[in-house]
Protein backbone atom coordinates (compact mmCIF):
# COMPACT_ATOMS: atom_id res chain seq x y z
CA UNK A 1 0.00 0.00 0.00
CA UNK A 2 1.40 3.38 -0.94
CA UNK A 3 1.34 6.09 1.63
CA UNK A 4 -0.63 9.25 1.18
CA UNK A 5 2.49 11.29 0.64
CA UNK A 6 3.78 9.01 -2.08
CA UNK A 7 0.38 8.96 -3.71
CA UNK A 8 -0.25 12.68 -4.07
CA UNK A 9 3.39 13.65 -4.34
CA UNK A 10 4.18 11.08 -6.98
CA UNK A 11 1.26 12.20 -9.06
CA UNK A 12 2.26 15.76 -8.81
CA UNK A 13 5.66 14.91 -10.22
CA UNK A 14 4.56 12.26 -12.69
CA UNK A 15 1.92 14.68 -13.84
CA UNK A 16 4.44 16.90 -15.46
CA UNK A 17 7.39 14.71 -16.31
CA UNK A 18 7.48 15.82 -19.91
CA UNK A 19 6.85 19.50 -19.36
CA UNK A 20 9.33 19.60 -16.49
CA UNK A 21 12.12 18.46 -18.72
CA UNK A 22 11.44 21.49 -20.89
CA UNK A 23 11.21 23.99 -18.05
CA UNK A 24 14.50 24.84 -16.40
CA UNK A 25 14.62 26.70 -13.08
CA UNK A 26 16.33 29.57 -14.88
CA UNK A 27 13.15 30.32 -16.85
CA UNK A 28 11.57 33.52 -15.54
CA UNK A 29 8.28 32.75 -13.83
CA UNK A 30 6.35 35.23 -15.96
CA UNK A 31 7.86 34.02 -19.21
CA UNK A 32 5.36 32.62 -21.71
CA UNK A 33 5.66 28.92 -22.53
CA UNK A 34 8.00 28.01 -25.37
CA UNK A 35 6.67 26.08 -28.38
CA UNK A 36 8.53 22.98 -27.25
CA UNK A 37 7.00 23.21 -23.78
CA UNK A 38 3.53 23.56 -25.27
CA UNK A 39 4.20 20.60 -27.49
CA UNK A 40 5.31 18.52 -24.48
CA UNK A 41 2.13 19.53 -22.65
CA UNK A 42 0.00 18.59 -25.68
CA UNK A 43 1.42 15.08 -25.62
CA UNK A 44 -0.28 14.60 -22.23
CA UNK A 45 -3.75 15.24 -23.67
CA UNK A 46 -5.24 12.25 -25.50
CA UNK A 47 -8.06 14.44 -26.90
CA UNK A 48 -5.54 16.42 -28.90
CA UNK A 49 -4.27 13.33 -30.71
CA UNK A 50 -7.38 13.15 -32.89
CA UNK A 51 -8.69 14.59 -36.12
CA UNK A 52 -12.11 16.18 -36.47
CA UNK A 53 -13.68 16.41 -39.92
CA UNK A 54 -10.34 15.59 -41.50
CA UNK A 55 -8.37 18.24 -39.61
CA UNK A 56 -6.27 18.08 -36.46
CA UNK A 57 -8.54 19.16 -33.61
CA UNK A 58 -8.06 22.80 -32.62
CA UNK A 59 -9.74 22.89 -29.23
CA UNK A 60 -10.58 26.52 -28.49
CA UNK A 61 -13.43 25.91 -26.07
CA UNK A 62 -11.56 25.58 -22.77
CA UNK A 63 -13.60 28.42 -21.29
CA UNK A 64 -16.55 26.02 -21.44
CA UNK A 65 -14.61 22.99 -20.26
CA UNK A 66 -10.94 22.09 -20.49
CA UNK A 67 -9.42 18.94 -21.88
CA UNK A 68 -7.94 16.48 -19.35
CA UNK A 69 -4.34 15.26 -19.24
CA UNK A 70 -3.52 11.57 -18.74
CA UNK A 71 -2.07 12.33 -15.31
CA UNK A 72 -5.44 13.55 -14.04
CA UNK A 73 -7.32 10.65 -15.61
CA UNK A 74 -4.76 8.25 -14.11
CA UNK A 75 -5.12 9.78 -10.64
CA UNK A 76 -8.87 9.28 -10.72
CA UNK A 77 -8.57 5.75 -12.09
CA UNK A 78 -5.91 4.84 -9.54
CA UNK A 79 -8.11 6.06 -6.73
CA UNK A 80 -10.91 3.79 -7.90
CA UNK A 81 -8.62 0.86 -8.54
CA UNK A 82 -6.70 0.97 -5.29
CA UNK A 83 -8.22 3.22 -2.65
CA UNK A 84 -11.93 3.50 -3.33
CA UNK A 85 -13.84 3.62 -0.06
CA UNK A 86 -16.33 5.76 1.85
CA UNK A 87 -14.76 8.81 3.47
CA UNK A 88 -15.31 10.10 7.02
CA UNK A 89 -16.74 6.78 8.22
CA UNK A 90 -15.58 3.22 8.70
CA UNK A 91 -12.54 2.04 10.59
CA UNK A 92 -10.91 -0.05 7.90
CA UNK A 93 -7.66 0.80 6.19
CA UNK A 94 -9.09 1.79 2.83
CA UNK A 95 -11.68 4.07 4.45
CA UNK A 96 -8.91 5.81 6.39
CA UNK A 97 -6.75 6.12 3.26
CA UNK A 98 -9.61 7.44 1.12
CA UNK A 99 -10.38 10.02 3.81
CA UNK A 100 -6.75 11.11 3.84
CA UNK A 101 -6.66 11.49 0.07
CA UNK A 102 -9.92 13.42 0.14
CA UNK A 103 -8.73 15.80 2.84
CA UNK A 104 -5.28 16.08 1.28
CA UNK A 105 -7.01 17.22 -1.91
CA UNK A 106 -8.79 19.89 0.12
CA UNK A 107 -5.43 20.99 1.54
CA UNK A 108 -4.02 21.19 -2.00
CA UNK A 109 -6.89 23.43 -3.12
CA UNK A 110 -6.56 25.57 0.01
CA UNK A 111 -2.85 26.11 -0.54
CA UNK A 112 -3.45 26.80 -4.26
CA UNK A 113 -5.81 29.71 -3.52
CA UNK A 114 -4.23 30.91 -0.28
CA UNK A 115 -7.06 29.76 2.01
CA UNK A 116 -7.21 27.66 5.19
CA UNK A 117 -8.34 24.06 4.79
CA UNK A 118 -11.58 24.58 6.72
CA UNK A 119 -12.46 27.42 4.35
CA UNK A 120 -12.67 25.11 1.33
CA UNK A 121 -16.05 23.47 0.69
CA UNK A 122 -16.52 20.84 -1.99
CA UNK A 123 -19.47 21.36 -4.32
CA UNK A 124 -20.47 19.79 -7.62
CA UNK A 125 -19.57 22.90 -9.59
CA UNK A 126 -19.39 26.68 -9.27
CA UNK A 127 -23.12 27.03 -9.85
CA UNK A 128 -23.82 24.90 -6.80
CA UNK A 129 -21.23 26.87 -4.83
CA UNK A 130 -22.99 30.17 -5.55
CA UNK A 131 -26.39 28.63 -4.83
CA UNK A 132 -25.02 27.31 -1.53
CA UNK A 133 -24.26 30.88 -0.45
CA UNK A 134 -27.55 32.27 -1.78
CA UNK A 135 -29.67 29.55 -0.14
CA UNK A 136 -27.68 29.79 3.10
CA UNK A 137 -28.41 33.52 3.26
CA UNK A 138 -32.01 32.76 2.43
CA UNK A 139 -32.30 30.27 5.30
CA UNK A 140 -30.59 32.63 7.74
CA UNK A 141 -32.90 35.46 6.69
CA UNK A 142 -36.03 33.38 7.13
CA UNK A 143 -35.13 32.08 10.60
CA UNK A 144 -33.47 35.00 12.34
CA UNK A 145 -29.96 33.77 11.63
CA UNK A 146 -26.76 35.72 12.15
CA UNK A 147 -26.99 39.35 11.01
CA UNK A 148 -23.87 39.02 8.87
CA UNK A 149 -25.63 36.55 6.57
CA UNK A 150 -29.26 37.75 6.78
CA UNK A 151 -31.22 39.95 4.42
CA UNK A 152 -34.35 42.00 5.04
CA UNK A 153 -36.75 43.84 2.77
CA UNK A 154 -35.05 47.03 1.66
CA UNK A 155 -31.56 45.50 1.70
CA UNK A 156 -29.75 45.40 -1.61
CA UNK A 157 -27.87 42.74 -3.57
CA UNK A 158 -25.50 44.06 -6.20
CA UNK A 159 -24.25 42.16 -9.26
CA UNK A 160 -22.81 43.36 -12.58
CA UNK A 161 -24.18 43.42 -16.10
CA UNK A 162 -21.33 41.09 -17.14
CA UNK A 163 -22.46 38.12 -15.09
CA UNK A 164 -22.84 34.56 -16.23
CA UNK A 165 -26.40 33.42 -15.49
CA UNK A 166 -24.97 31.30 -12.64
CA UNK A 167 -23.97 34.48 -10.79
CA UNK A 168 -27.17 36.33 -11.62
CA UNK A 169 -30.19 34.06 -11.27
CA UNK A 170 -29.37 32.77 -7.74
CA UNK A 171 -29.32 36.44 -6.63
CA UNK A 172 -32.56 37.25 -8.48
CA UNK A 173 -34.15 34.36 -6.62
CA UNK A 174 -32.63 35.38 -3.28
CA UNK A 175 -33.93 38.94 -3.76
CA UNK A 176 -37.41 37.63 -4.50
CA UNK A 177 -37.40 35.33 -1.45
CA UNK A 178 -36.16 37.98 0.99
CA UNK A 179 -37.70 41.17 -0.38
CA UNK A 180 -34.24 42.58 -1.08
CA UNK A 181 -33.64 44.66 -4.20
CA UNK A 182 -31.28 43.47 -6.94
CA UNK A 183 -29.11 46.19 -8.46
CA UNK A 184 -26.29 45.99 -10.94
CA UNK A 185 -23.10 47.75 -11.97
CA UNK A 186 -23.73 48.56 -15.64
CA UNK A 187 -21.26 48.14 -18.51
CA UNK A 188 -20.44 50.65 -21.25
CA UNK A 189 -20.67 50.04 -25.00
CA UNK A 190 -17.37 48.15 -24.89
CA UNK A 191 -18.64 45.95 -22.08
CA UNK A 192 -16.39 47.51 -19.46
CA UNK A 193 -17.78 47.87 -15.93
CA UNK A 194 -18.79 51.49 -15.30
CA UNK A 195 -17.35 52.27 -11.90
CA UNK A 196 -17.93 56.03 -11.94
CA UNK A 197 -21.23 55.56 -10.16
CA UNK A 198 -19.98 52.75 -7.93
CA UNK A 199 -20.88 54.57 -4.70
CA UNK A 200 -24.44 55.11 -5.96
CA UNK A 201 -24.82 51.46 -7.03
CA UNK A 202 -23.25 49.94 -3.92
CA UNK A 203 -25.01 51.96 -1.24
CA UNK A 204 -25.22 51.64 2.53
CA UNK A 205 -28.14 49.25 1.95
CA UNK A 206 -25.99 46.77 -0.01
CA UNK A 207 -25.51 43.49 1.89
CA UNK A 208 -24.15 41.26 -0.89
CA UNK A 209 -21.93 42.19 -3.85
CA UNK A 210 -21.48 39.32 -6.33
CA UNK A 211 -19.31 39.77 -9.38
CA UNK A 212 -17.10 37.94 -11.82
CA UNK A 213 -13.30 38.01 -11.68
CA UNK A 214 -12.88 37.49 -15.43
CA UNK A 215 -15.75 37.89 -17.90
CA UNK A 216 -16.51 34.62 -19.68
CA UNK A 217 -17.62 36.59 -22.75
CA UNK A 218 -15.19 39.49 -22.91
CA UNK A 219 -12.01 38.13 -21.34
CA UNK A 220 -11.65 41.33 -19.33
CA UNK A 221 -10.37 41.26 -15.75
CA UNK A 222 -12.55 43.00 -13.16
CA UNK A 223 -11.10 45.67 -10.84
CA UNK A 224 -11.61 43.47 -7.79
CA UNK A 225 -9.82 45.87 -5.44
CA UNK A 226 -12.12 48.80 -6.18
CA UNK A 227 -15.31 46.78 -5.88
CA UNK A 228 -14.18 45.01 -2.71
CA UNK A 229 -13.05 48.30 -1.15
CA UNK A 230 -16.49 49.83 -1.71
CA UNK A 231 -18.27 46.69 -0.48
CA UNK A 232 -16.14 46.75 2.70
CA UNK A 233 -17.00 50.42 3.23
CA UNK A 234 -20.69 49.60 3.40
CA UNK A 235 -20.28 46.23 5.14
CA UNK A 236 -21.47 44.05 2.26
CA UNK A 237 -20.42 40.43 1.75
CA UNK A 238 -18.44 39.88 -1.47
CA UNK A 239 -18.88 36.82 -3.68
CA UNK A 240 -16.41 36.32 -6.53
CA UNK A 241 -17.12 34.11 -9.55
CA UNK A 242 -13.60 32.88 -10.29
CA UNK A 243 -14.46 30.25 -12.92
CA UNK A 244 -12.45 32.01 -15.61
CA UNK A 245 -9.57 33.15 -13.40
CA UNK A 246 -8.51 30.32 -11.07
CA UNK A 247 -7.69 27.92 -13.96
CA UNK A 248 -5.62 30.54 -15.74
CA UNK A 249 -3.71 32.75 -13.29
CA UNK A 250 -2.41 32.83 -9.75
CA UNK A 251 -5.36 33.67 -7.50
CA UNK A 252 -4.92 34.38 -3.81
CA UNK A 253 -8.09 34.91 -1.79
CA UNK A 254 -6.22 36.65 1.01
CA UNK A 255 -4.96 39.40 -1.26
CA UNK A 256 -8.25 39.63 -3.17
CA UNK A 257 -9.91 40.00 0.25
CA UNK A 258 -13.23 38.52 -0.95
CA UNK A 259 -15.60 36.74 1.44
CA UNK A 260 -16.67 33.95 -0.90
CA UNK A 261 -15.21 32.62 -4.13
CA UNK A 262 -16.51 29.91 -6.46
CA UNK A 263 -14.85 27.92 -9.23
CA UNK A 264 -15.23 24.64 -11.11
CA UNK A 265 -12.76 21.79 -11.48
CA UNK A 266 -13.75 20.84 -15.02
CA UNK A 267 -12.44 24.13 -16.43
CA UNK A 268 -8.99 23.44 -14.92
CA UNK A 269 -8.09 19.95 -16.20
CA UNK A 270 -10.20 18.09 -13.61
CA UNK A 271 -13.30 15.96 -14.19
CA UNK A 272 -16.86 17.27 -14.11
CA UNK A 273 -18.74 17.01 -10.83
CA UNK A 274 -16.26 18.83 -8.59
CA UNK A 275 -16.37 22.50 -7.69
CA UNK A 276 -15.09 24.65 -4.87
CA UNK A 277 -16.57 27.25 -2.62
CA UNK A 278 -14.08 29.28 -0.64
CA UNK A 279 -15.63 31.09 2.31
CA UNK A 280 -14.24 33.22 5.07
CA UNK A 281 -14.29 30.98 8.17
CA UNK A 282 -16.57 33.12 10.38
CA UNK A 283 -19.06 33.63 7.56
CA UNK A 284 -19.14 29.94 6.60
CA UNK A 285 -19.82 29.03 10.22
CA UNK A 286 -22.60 31.64 10.43
CA UNK A 287 -24.26 30.27 7.30
CA UNK A 288 -26.97 27.60 7.69
CA UNK A 289 -26.44 24.47 5.60
CA UNK A 290 -27.81 24.31 2.04
CA UNK A 291 -28.20 20.54 1.64
CA UNK A 292 -28.79 18.46 4.76
CA UNK A 293 -28.41 14.78 5.55
CA UNK A 294 -25.66 12.42 6.56
CA UNK A 295 -22.06 13.38 7.38
CA UNK A 296 -22.81 16.98 8.31
CA UNK A 297 -24.22 16.56 11.84
CA UNK A 298 -23.10 16.12 15.45
CA UNK A 299 -26.27 15.05 17.30
CA UNK A 300 -29.56 14.04 15.73
CA UNK A 301 -32.85 13.39 17.54
CA UNK A 302 -36.25 12.74 15.99
CA UNK A 303 -37.01 16.45 16.35
CA UNK A 304 -33.81 18.27 15.42
CA UNK A 305 -30.16 18.13 14.48
CA UNK A 306 -26.95 19.94 15.37
CA UNK A 307 -24.54 20.66 12.57
CA UNK A 308 -20.80 20.28 12.25
CA UNK A 309 -18.70 23.37 11.64
CA UNK A 310 -17.64 24.26 8.09
CA UNK A 311 -16.69 22.76 5.76
CA UNK A 312 -18.45 19.48 6.74
CA UNK A 313 -21.76 21.21 7.45
CA UNK A 314 -22.03 21.91 3.72
CA UNK A 315 -21.03 18.43 2.61
CA UNK A 316 -24.10 16.30 3.18
CA UNK A 317 -24.21 12.83 1.68
CA UNK A 318 -21.64 10.90 -0.30
CA UNK A 319 -18.94 13.21 -1.53
CA UNK A 320 -17.15 13.55 -4.88
CA UNK A 321 -14.06 11.78 -3.67
CA UNK A 322 -12.43 10.62 -6.90
CA UNK A 323 -13.14 13.98 -8.48
CA UNK A 324 -11.52 15.80 -5.56
CA UNK A 325 -8.44 13.56 -5.82
CA UNK A 326 -8.32 14.27 -9.57
CA UNK A 327 -8.67 18.01 -8.98
CA UNK A 328 -5.64 17.87 -6.68
CA UNK A 329 -3.72 16.10 -9.46
CA UNK A 330 -4.85 18.81 -11.89
CA UNK A 331 -3.57 21.52 -9.54
CA UNK A 332 -0.27 19.65 -9.29
CA UNK A 333 -0.06 19.62 -13.07
CA UNK A 334 -0.79 23.36 -13.34
CA UNK A 335 1.62 24.29 -10.54
CA UNK A 336 4.47 22.35 -12.10
CA UNK A 337 4.10 24.59 -15.16
CA UNK A 338 3.59 27.68 -13.00
CA UNK A 339 0.45 29.81 -12.89
CA UNK A 340 2.32 32.99 -13.81
CA UNK A 341 3.78 31.32 -16.89
CA UNK A 342 0.35 29.98 -17.82
CA UNK A 343 -1.09 33.50 -17.51
CA UNK A 344 1.73 34.89 -19.66
CA UNK A 345 1.20 32.21 -22.33
CA UNK A 346 -2.51 32.89 -22.45
CA UNK A 347 -2.19 36.68 -22.40
CA UNK A 348 0.20 36.53 -25.36
CA UNK A 349 -2.10 34.24 -27.35
CA UNK A 350 -5.14 36.27 -26.26
CA UNK A 351 -3.57 39.43 -27.64
CA UNK A 352 -2.68 37.65 -30.89
CA UNK A 353 -6.26 36.38 -31.11
CA UNK A 354 -7.89 39.76 -30.43
CA UNK A 355 -5.55 41.66 -32.76
CA UNK A 356 -6.02 39.16 -35.57
CA UNK A 357 -9.80 39.18 -35.26
CA UNK A 358 -10.04 42.96 -34.97
CA UNK A 359 -8.17 43.29 -38.26
CA UNK A 360 -10.92 41.43 -40.17
CA UNK A 361 -13.46 43.69 -41.82
CA UNK A 362 -16.99 43.12 -40.55
CA UNK A 363 -15.79 41.43 -37.38
CA UNK A 364 -16.43 43.08 -34.04
CA UNK A 365 -14.41 41.88 -31.09
CA UNK A 366 -16.55 42.22 -27.96
CA UNK A 367 -14.92 43.65 -24.87
CA UNK A 368 -11.53 45.28 -24.37
CA UNK A 369 -10.13 47.02 -27.43
CA UNK A 370 -7.06 45.53 -29.08
CA UNK A 371 -4.03 46.17 -26.89
CA UNK A 372 -6.03 46.36 -23.65
CA UNK A 373 -5.54 43.74 -20.95
CA UNK A 374 -7.41 40.51 -21.61
CA UNK A 375 -7.02 36.86 -20.80
CA UNK A 376 -6.80 34.19 -23.50
CA UNK A 377 -10.37 34.55 -24.62
CA UNK A 378 -12.18 36.59 -27.26
CA UNK A 379 -15.74 36.68 -28.56
CA UNK A 380 -16.71 38.10 -31.92
CA UNK A 381 -19.80 39.16 -33.77
CA UNK A 382 -19.43 38.57 -37.51
CA UNK A 383 -21.66 41.00 -39.38
CA UNK A 384 -24.38 39.21 -41.30
CA UNK A 385 -23.58 35.71 -40.04
CA UNK A 386 -25.22 34.11 -37.03
CA UNK A 387 -22.76 32.59 -34.56
CA UNK A 388 -24.21 29.12 -35.10
CA UNK A 389 -23.33 29.34 -38.77
CA UNK A 390 -19.84 30.61 -37.98
CA UNK A 391 -19.46 27.73 -35.52
CA UNK A 392 -20.56 25.21 -38.14
CA UNK A 393 -17.99 26.60 -40.57
CA UNK A 394 -15.27 26.38 -37.89
CA UNK A 395 -16.28 22.81 -37.01
CA UNK A 396 -15.90 21.84 -40.65
CA UNK A 397 -12.23 22.77 -40.23
CA UNK A 398 -11.82 20.86 -36.98
CA UNK A 399 -12.00 23.99 -34.84
CA UNK A 400 -14.02 23.68 -31.62
CA UNK A 401 -15.34 27.05 -30.45
CA UNK A 402 -18.31 28.17 -28.40
CA UNK A 403 -21.28 29.83 -30.10
CA UNK A 404 -24.42 31.37 -28.63
CA UNK A 405 -24.88 33.66 -25.66
CA UNK A 406 -22.43 31.82 -23.36
CA UNK A 407 -24.97 31.95 -20.50
CA UNK A 408 -24.77 35.75 -20.51
CA UNK A 409 -27.89 37.00 -22.26
CA UNK A 410 -28.08 40.40 -20.51
CA UNK A 411 -24.49 41.25 -21.49
CA UNK A 412 -25.07 40.27 -25.12
CA UNK A 413 -28.30 42.28 -25.20
CA UNK A 414 -26.48 45.30 -23.74
CA UNK A 415 -23.80 45.02 -26.43
CA UNK A 416 -26.49 44.86 -29.12
CA UNK A 417 -25.96 41.27 -30.21
CA UNK A 418 -27.95 38.10 -29.52
CA UNK A 419 -24.99 35.78 -29.69
CA UNK A 420 -21.29 35.58 -30.43
CA UNK A 421 -18.51 33.17 -31.39
CA UNK A 422 -15.91 32.62 -28.69
CA UNK A 423 -12.41 31.19 -28.79
CA UNK A 424 -10.83 30.41 -25.43
CA UNK A 425 -7.25 29.39 -24.82
CA UNK A 426 -5.49 27.14 -22.35
CA UNK A 427 -2.06 25.71 -21.61
CA UNK A 428 -2.14 23.43 -24.67
CA UNK A 429 -3.17 26.09 -27.20
CA UNK A 430 -0.69 26.98 -29.95
CA UNK A 431 -0.17 30.09 -32.06
CA UNK A 432 -1.00 27.98 -35.08
CA UNK A 433 -4.43 27.11 -33.63
CA UNK A 434 -5.13 30.76 -32.89
CA UNK A 435 -4.15 31.63 -36.46
CA UNK A 436 -6.38 28.87 -37.83
CA UNK A 437 -9.30 30.35 -35.90
CA UNK A 438 -8.63 33.87 -37.19
CA UNK A 439 -8.29 32.65 -40.76
CA UNK A 440 -11.46 30.56 -40.54
CA UNK A 441 -13.50 33.47 -39.16
CA UNK A 442 -12.26 35.60 -42.09
CA UNK A 443 -13.05 32.83 -44.58
CA UNK A 444 -16.54 32.33 -43.16
CA UNK A 445 -17.41 35.72 -44.62
CA UNK A 446 -16.56 34.47 -48.09
CA UNK A 447 -18.44 31.23 -47.61
CA UNK A 448 -21.62 32.93 -46.42
CA UNK A 449 -21.23 35.65 -49.03
CA UNK A 450 -21.21 38.62 -46.72
CA UNK A 451 -17.87 39.98 -47.88
CA UNK A 452 -18.47 43.10 -50.03
CA UNK B 1 -11.91 25.64 -49.04
CA UNK B 2 -14.70 23.84 -47.32
CA UNK B 3 -15.96 20.30 -47.37
CA UNK B 4 -18.69 19.08 -49.68
CA UNK B 5 -20.73 18.18 -46.58
CA UNK B 6 -20.67 21.80 -45.48
CA UNK B 7 -21.62 22.94 -48.97
CA UNK B 8 -24.53 20.52 -49.01
CA UNK B 9 -25.64 21.88 -45.63
CA UNK B 10 -25.49 25.47 -46.82
CA UNK B 11 -26.72 25.21 -50.40
CA UNK B 12 -26.93 28.48 -52.29
CA UNK B 13 -30.72 28.32 -52.23
CA UNK B 14 -30.64 28.17 -48.42
CA UNK B 15 -28.31 31.14 -48.14
CA UNK B 16 -30.51 33.07 -50.61
CA UNK B 17 -33.61 32.41 -48.55
CA UNK B 18 -31.85 33.43 -45.34
CA UNK B 19 -30.82 36.73 -46.90
CA UNK B 20 -34.09 37.51 -48.71
CA UNK B 21 -36.79 35.65 -46.84
CA UNK B 22 -40.24 34.96 -48.22
CA UNK B 23 -43.32 35.64 -46.11
CA UNK B 24 -41.40 37.78 -43.62
CA UNK B 25 -43.57 40.23 -41.67
CA UNK B 26 -46.49 39.54 -39.35
CA UNK B 27 -49.95 40.86 -40.28
CA UNK B 28 -51.96 40.00 -37.15
CA UNK B 29 -55.56 38.75 -37.18
CA UNK B 30 -54.30 35.20 -37.53
CA UNK B 31 -56.27 32.09 -36.61
CA UNK B 32 -53.19 30.66 -34.99
CA UNK B 33 -49.86 32.17 -33.95
CA UNK B 34 -46.86 30.49 -32.38
CA UNK B 35 -43.57 31.78 -31.06
CA UNK B 36 -40.76 29.22 -30.92
CA UNK B 37 -37.38 29.77 -29.34
CA UNK B 38 -34.26 27.67 -29.37
CA UNK B 39 -32.72 28.69 -26.03
CA UNK B 40 -29.32 27.21 -26.77
CA UNK B 41 -28.59 29.58 -29.65
CA UNK B 42 -31.34 32.18 -29.46
CA UNK B 43 -33.02 31.34 -32.79
CA UNK B 44 -36.56 32.71 -32.76
CA UNK B 45 -39.50 32.35 -35.12
CA UNK B 46 -43.03 33.70 -34.70
CA UNK B 47 -45.36 32.23 -37.29
CA UNK B 48 -48.99 33.05 -38.05
CA UNK B 49 -51.52 30.88 -39.83
CA UNK B 50 -54.61 32.58 -41.27
CA UNK B 51 -57.42 30.54 -42.85
CA UNK B 52 -59.27 32.09 -45.79
CA UNK B 53 -62.91 31.55 -46.85
CA UNK B 54 -61.87 28.52 -48.94
CA UNK B 55 -60.28 26.87 -45.93
CA UNK B 56 -56.77 27.49 -47.19
CA UNK B 57 -53.95 28.43 -44.82
CA UNK B 58 -51.73 31.44 -45.43
CA UNK B 59 -48.50 32.00 -43.55
CA UNK B 60 -46.57 35.01 -42.29
CA UNK B 61 -43.61 34.95 -39.98
CA UNK B 62 -40.85 36.93 -38.34
CA UNK B 63 -37.72 35.85 -36.63
CA UNK B 64 -34.00 36.03 -36.28
CA UNK B 65 -31.28 33.50 -35.92
CA UNK B 66 -29.01 31.27 -37.93
CA UNK B 67 -29.21 30.83 -41.70
CA UNK B 68 -30.79 27.38 -41.34
CA UNK B 69 -33.63 28.48 -39.06
CA UNK B 70 -34.46 31.56 -41.08
CA UNK B 71 -34.16 29.88 -44.49
CA UNK B 72 -36.35 27.05 -43.24
CA UNK B 73 -39.12 29.49 -42.25
CA UNK B 74 -38.81 31.18 -45.64
CA UNK B 75 -38.89 27.86 -47.52
CA UNK B 76 -41.95 26.82 -45.54
CA UNK B 77 -43.68 30.06 -46.58
CA UNK B 78 -42.71 29.50 -50.19
CA UNK B 79 -44.12 25.96 -50.03
CA UNK B 80 -47.44 27.21 -48.68
CA UNK B 81 -47.46 29.80 -51.44
CA UNK B 82 -50.92 31.22 -52.19
CA UNK B 83 -52.62 28.91 -49.75
CA UNK B 84 -52.68 25.27 -48.73
CA UNK B 85 -55.19 23.10 -46.88
CA UNK B 86 -54.44 22.22 -43.28
CA UNK B 87 -54.43 18.52 -44.14
CA UNK B 88 -51.86 19.10 -46.88
CA UNK B 89 -49.75 21.06 -44.39
CA UNK B 90 -49.97 18.25 -41.83
CA UNK B 91 -48.68 15.78 -44.37
CA UNK B 92 -45.79 18.01 -45.38
CA UNK B 93 -44.75 18.84 -41.82
CA UNK B 94 -44.73 15.14 -40.95
CA UNK B 95 -42.75 14.26 -44.05
CA UNK B 96 -40.23 17.02 -43.36
CA UNK B 97 -39.83 15.90 -39.73
CA UNK B 98 -39.22 12.30 -40.76
CA UNK B 99 -36.46 13.37 -43.14
CA UNK B 100 -34.90 15.71 -40.55
CA UNK B 101 -34.77 12.97 -37.92
CA UNK B 102 -33.28 10.40 -40.29
CA UNK B 103 -29.62 11.38 -39.78
CA UNK B 104 -29.19 11.68 -43.51
CA UNK B 105 -30.84 8.38 -44.40
CA UNK B 106 -34.07 9.76 -45.84
CA UNK B 107 -34.00 12.49 -48.46
CA UNK B 108 -36.83 15.02 -48.19
CA UNK B 109 -39.59 14.49 -50.80
CA UNK B 110 -39.05 17.24 -53.32
CA UNK B 111 -42.46 16.78 -54.95
CA UNK B 112 -44.14 17.30 -51.62
CA UNK B 113 -41.86 19.92 -50.09
CA UNK B 114 -40.56 21.85 -53.09
CA UNK B 115 -37.35 23.77 -52.51
CA UNK B 116 -37.56 23.03 -48.78
CA UNK B 117 -36.12 19.65 -49.75
CA UNK B 118 -32.79 21.51 -50.00
CA UNK B 119 -32.70 21.38 -46.21
CA UNK B 120 -32.06 17.62 -46.43
CA UNK B 121 -28.35 18.13 -45.65
CA UNK B 122 -29.24 19.39 -42.17
CA UNK B 123 -30.36 15.96 -40.99
CA UNK B 124 -26.76 14.77 -40.76
CA UNK B 125 -25.97 17.54 -38.29
CA UNK B 126 -27.90 16.52 -35.18
CA UNK B 127 -27.22 19.82 -33.42
CA UNK B 128 -28.84 21.74 -36.28
CA UNK B 129 -32.03 19.72 -36.80
CA UNK B 130 -33.75 21.85 -34.20
CA UNK B 131 -32.84 24.97 -36.22
CA UNK B 132 -34.45 23.56 -39.34
CA UNK B 133 -37.52 22.34 -37.46
CA UNK B 134 -38.19 25.62 -35.62
CA UNK B 135 -40.61 27.17 -38.16
CA UNK B 136 -42.28 23.83 -38.84
CA UNK B 137 -42.92 23.27 -35.13
CA UNK B 138 -44.31 26.81 -34.94
CA UNK B 139 -46.58 26.03 -37.90
CA UNK B 140 -47.77 22.82 -36.29
CA UNK B 141 -48.66 24.72 -33.12
CA UNK B 142 -50.37 27.55 -35.04
CA UNK B 143 -52.37 25.01 -37.08
CA UNK B 144 -53.55 23.31 -33.90
CA UNK B 145 -54.77 26.68 -32.63
CA UNK B 146 -56.49 27.41 -35.95
CA UNK B 147 -58.35 24.11 -35.71
CA UNK B 148 -59.36 24.60 -32.09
Amino acid sequence: MRSLRQYSGAHRLEGTTESRTAITPATPTDHALTPSEVSAIRADFPSLQQEVNGHPLAYLDSGATSLKPRQVLDAEREFYERHNSAVHRGAHTLAALATEFFEDARATVARFIGAAEDEVVWTSNATEAINLVAYGISAASARGGADAVSLRAGDEIVVTEQEHHANLIPWQELASRTGATLRFIPVDDAGELMLDGLDETITERARVVAFTHVSNVLGSISPVDRIVARAREVGAITVLDACQSVPHMAVDVASLDVDFMAFSGHKMLAPTGIGVLYGRRELLNALPPFLTGGSMITTVTMERAEYLPAPQRFEAGTQRVSQAVALAAAIGYLEAIGMDRIAAHEAALGARLADGLAAIEGVRVLGPVAGAERVGLASVDVAGIHSHDVGQFLDDRGIAARVGHHCAQPLHRRLGVTSSTRASIYIYTTEEEVDRFIEAVADSRDFFGVRP
Amino acid sequence: MSSSELQSLYQEIILDHSRQPIGFGLVGNADGSSHQLNPTCGDEVTLEIAIDEHGLAHVHWEGHGCAISQASASLFSEMVGDGMSLDALDERIESFRTAMRSRGKIQPDEELLGDAAALGGVSRYIARVKCAMLAWVAAEDAIAQARA
